[in-house]
């Protein structure tokens, strides 16, 4: 239920930018979410489609752009795929390893209408 | 037309968070956010720990409820400081609420601050407080297979606290599944196996906290 909660930053990040380019409307908004985020995408909707009504985004497309996992094994340099639940190296079994990308939580792009 | 923007959706939260981290650290206050399900005894963890730590350190804890100040009131039964939030129905405790309670602390009189999160394995993951570390604990009758369940709370934790082994004679929790499932998706982080009730293994974990609280209190 925290999908509401985002959502919120979302919307008030994005309008305030589309106000920025004076912009009449928000068409789009696209989001990356790293697959090891705690986000479930149609919670994700539902919370825009609730939250978007009297904003400028109204009637706006959400996007979710998945980013795929990827680590770093810190002992024998291999970069692959951790899944949830297995984060260490496939190759060396080693346990130290870095997390390159995964956790992504962010706002990416807006598309306006009538903006400057 | 496309608006490039590229900022973390909790930017808001990551800057909280971040002014909380800098006056925990001026403040010399150690903060370690507990997470857990409901009835996972995560109050109960909190005053056994404070029964084995009140005499070196001094601690307070800001209890994280949906509602009421049950939680409070049996902490300030044990004589402690505790600050109730109650997030009036959200799922998290989020690092803008934690600020508030900062400001109702006395922070020069505490060494080791406890913030008991709502009782939830999904939604306070994603929320930096400006802690120091976190601590998931996991009670045996929720079963062996919880991780693999809720695998991103259980790899964002600094430790892992399994509570009411004196139950493991009742439930058919297999401990060396859980650690080696535990172990797979957070390599680093130690196990602590514990009863708040009988206060088995709570030496144990308390040692490993009074260490972490040594190296931010000094």
């Amino acid at each position: 239920m925290h999908e509401f909660s985002l959502m919120a930053s979302v919307l008030q990040v994005a309008e305030q930018s589309a106000r920025q380019a004076n912009a009449q409307r928000i068409t789009r908004i696209t989001l990356k979410i790293g697959a090891l985020t705690e986000v479930l995408p149609d919670a994700m909707q539902f919370a825009h489609q609730a939250l978007t009504p009297g904003t400028l985004a109204e009637g706006s497309d959400l996007v979710l752009n998945q980013i795929e996992a990827r680590s770093r094994c810190l002992s024998c340099g291999l970069e692959y795929t951790p899944d949830r639940y297995r984060r260490y190296c496939p190759d060396c079994a080693a346990l130290a390893c870095e997390l390159l990308a995964g956790r992504e939580l962010e706002i990416e792009s807006i598309e306006v209408e009538n903006g400057d | 037309m496309e608006i490039e923007i590229n900022t973390p959706i909790l930017e808001l939260n990551a800057r909280h968070a971040e002014s909380n981290r800098q006056l925990l650290a001026k403040e010399q206050v150690y903060m370690l956010d507990i997470m857990a399900s409901p009835g996972a005894g995560k109050t109960s963890c909190i005053l056994s720990v404070i029964d084995r730590l009140r005499s070196q350190l001094r601690l307070a804890v800001i209890e994280g409820d949906v509602a009421s100040d049950v939680d409070a009131q049996r902490i300030k039964q044990a004589g402690l400081t505790a600050v109730q939030i109650n997030t009036g129905g959200a799922c998290h405790l989020e690092a803008m609420m934690i600020a508030r309670a900062l400001d109702a602390l006395s922070l020069s009189e505490i060494d080791f601050l406890i913030v008991e999160n709502v009782g939830n394995l999904v939604c306070p993951t994603e929320f930096d407080l400006g802690e120091h570390a976190r601590v998931v604990i996991l009670s045996v009758p929720e079963g062996h297979d919880k991780p693999q369940k809720y695998p991103g709370i259980f790899a964002s934790a600094d430790a892992i606290v399994v509570n009411k082994i004196d139950t493991l004679p009742l439930f058919d929790f297999d401990m060396a599944v859980f650690k080696e499932t535990v172990k797979a998706m957070n390599p680093t982080a130690p196990v602590f196996t514990v009863s708040a009730r009988t206060g088995e293994g709570m030496d144990d974990w308390c040692e490993w906290l009074a260490n972490q609280v040594a190296d931010v209190v000094g």
